[in-house]
């Protein structure tokens, strides 16, 4: 166990580089007058230039300049936005948020695509499967702004059950609805995933052991095949993480939710690219910290990954 | 001693009717061999869930190539701001715009956005995803090592986040192309990853260790008998990226990020609907339908050609 957790940190390292040089690359070494292009359409005066400059330390060579902003991002100066706040900071006060909005949305996709996933696989080929089927693929095929804007309209303006726009200091009941959005996304994945894998599990053997040593469908069911199927569920939590950020940028933005996809949504809206810089490359790192305690999660329960070379 | 026995044997000996042997002489060996794309035509054939989605695919190409059949309105220079946000009159059968452009000529201009965005966006997902996965498969050691690794790294950024820090950064050159490379580039570890699997499988069969029996050179094995052996996964995923890339685009031209609004693009489209949803919902839920359809068609495809292609999926039905 303790040589998977190390040979796993150690593959994260060159990773965790890579992605951080990419993004940097992206910024600084791209055609055209980098800190002009992040100004978008408006042209900035040239004393506004040079404090840039000196600020990105782009009087450096490329390669100095990348480790200055390694540097920048473990000692935990993540620069500032254009309004002259630390990143830093407005993580701090929108993380919380989006946090409370990710855990309700993946309750909700968990509970609602775990639960839909085993009945259409328990009744394969039933009327209950094929509907969930259309349903899905339906849902994989609206972008989550449509979902969002028409989640909007009919309960928050049509049927006035929940308020359009998240009110201050987001309560619960204002989450409900952008949390709700966020989980169609990958309600769908959640619940094809599970058919297909509680199927498999139902035609293995020891289910069949279990059935004929005389146990009832109402054990076999959540105890030996439910449980067994759930490990691709648990390993799908991992590549959910970056569908809820990019789900979490739009649906923020539109249901005005104080947290961290809001900020890099209005980043985005107004051209601020710095900034957008800034919190495309915290979530990142997040996303692949998530990744790895994921895996080293995974390792714990299932031993033959740790023992697979 | 059963009946059907000659003296003369030792063994029991079942009747011919009873054998394998007869199933074996039921295949005629004048017809064709079976192979993995003719029963995978055969199986899909009979569903019409593809015929629903290839003709739906079939009906936006032509709207993407021709939107002069469909429709005469000019989709930006006819616009009067005095039908602004208006419904639909004889003529204009989805009514106006904010800007009071005809809706339903600017659905039939965006469709070929839409379709260039994805198949310039698979094109490029393909050709990477095909070359890295194939390379790092078949050869393995530090070759699969390394370009392993450098997938893994464009795995880790979310291609849209991706594509959102180039096009800021590339705000000057927005246009299709452009906006192709920032998702494509992205995009394609996943294919590289399926493909790089599939050869792992592949490249162990007998008929590649005849290959190499013979003397066939490592290259030509891989060009010749693994890599055509290996495709199938890959094209169900390309078929699902070309909807993953026209929804990609839709979002980064909703944020602003995307086409300039002088391109036809139904996330243009959307995105200068929005304000309006309270009073004008149709012209945000129109071209959204649009888009939902082409998509719809492209998933439902990918379902099509994964349940045929995928004996373990196929399985599961």
């Amino acid at each position: 166990m303790a040589g998977y957790i190390v040979r796993r940190l150690l593959q994260a390292i060159p990773v965790l580089l890579g992605t951080t040089f990419l993004i940097y690359f992206m910024v600084f070494a791209m055609p055209g007058d980098p800190i002009v292009g992040l100004f978008g359409d408006k042209t900035p005066p040239p004393q506004v230039l040079e404090r840039i400059r000196a600020q990105y330390n782009l009087d450096q060579p490329f390669i100095v300049q990348y480790f200055i902003f390694l540097g920048g991002i473990f000692t935990g100066n993540l620069g500032t936005s254009f309004s002259g706040q630390p990143v830093s900071e407005i993580l701090a006060a929108t993380f919380p948020v989006t946090l409370r909005l990710a855990v309700l949305a993946v309750f909700f996709e968990m509970v609602a695509g775990i639960t839909v996933g085993l009945v259409a696989g328990l009744r394969k080929g039933g009327i209950f499967d094929a509907s969930a089927l259309v349903v899905s693929l339906i849902l994989i095929s609206l972008p989550i702004f449509v979902i969002a804007f028409v989640a909007q309209f009919v309960f928050g303006i049509q049927l006035g059950w929940f308020r359009t726009t998240v009110g201050t200091g987001a309560p619960i009941q204002d989450l409900i609805l952008p949390a709700l959005v966020l989980a169609t996304i990958s309600f769908a994945q959640i619940s094809r995933l599970t058919r297909a894998s509680v199927i498999d599990t139902d035609g293995q053997d020891f289910v069949r052991t279990a059935a004929s040593k005389g146990l009832s469908r109402s054990r076999i069911v959540p105890v030996h095949i439910l449980r067994n199927s759930l490990i691709p569920v648990v390993t799908y939590l991992a590549v959910d993480f970056g569908v809820l950020m990019v789900g979490a940028t739009v649906t923020e933005g539109i249901f005005n939710v104080p947290g961290v996809g809001r900020t890099l949504y209005q980043a985005i809206i107004r051209g601020e690219g710095p900034t957008v810089v800034s919190f495309v490359t915290v979530m990142v790192l997040i996303y692949l910290i998530i990744n790895l305690l994921v895996d080293l999660l995974y390792a714990v329960l299932d031993p033959r990954i740790r023992y697979a070379k | 001693m059963p009946s059907n026995t000659r003296p003369d044997q030792q063994h029991y000996v079942a009747p011919l009717e009873e054998t394998p042997l007869v199933a074996i002489d039921k295949v005629k060996a004048e017809g064709k061999p079976s192979n993995l794309w003719r029963d995978a035509w055969n199986d899909v054939r009979r569903r019409p869930m593809f015929w629903i989605s290839a003709a739906l695919i079939l009906l936006v190409v032509i709207v993407a190539l021709f939107p002069g059949w469909f429709t005469q309105t000019p989709p930006n220079n006819d616009c009067q701001l005095s039908n602004s946000n208006g419904g639909p009159v004889d003529g204009h059968p989805l009514g106006f715009t904010k800007q009071g452009c005809d809706i339903y000529s600017r659905i039939i201009h965006g469709t070929s956005t839409s379709l260039s965005v994805g198949l310039i966006v698979t094109f490029l997902v393909a050709v990477l995803g095909v070359v890295f996965g194939a390379f790092a498969g078949f050869y393995g050691g530090w070759i699969d090592s390394v370009l392993s690794r450098i997938g893994d790294i464009f795995f880790s950024i979310p291609y849209i986040l991706a594509a959102v820090v180039v096009m800021s950064v590339l705000s000057a050159y927005r246009n299709v192309w452009v906006i192709s490379l920032a998702i494509g580039l992205f995009a394609w570890p996943a294919t590289a990853r399926v493909l790089r699997a599939e050869i792992l499988r592949v490249k162990n069969a007998d008929f590649v260790m005849s290959a190499t029996a013979v003397g066939v050179s490592r290259f030509r094995i891989l060009l010749r008998h693994v890599l055509p052996n290996s495709l199938a996964p890959v094209i169900v995923i390309t078929t699902i990226s070309l909807a993953s890339a026209i929804v990609a685009e839709a979002t980064l031209s909703f944020l602003g990020v995307g086409l300039p609004s002088s391109t036809m693009s139904w996330g243009n489209d959307i995105s200068a609907a929005q304000f309006d949803l309270r009073t004008a919902p149709q012209t945000l839920i129109l071209p959204s339908i649009a888009l939902s359809v082409t998509v719809l068609a492209f998933i439902m495809m990918g379902e099509v050609v994964r349940d045929a292609l995928d004996p373990k999926a196929r399985a599961r039905r």
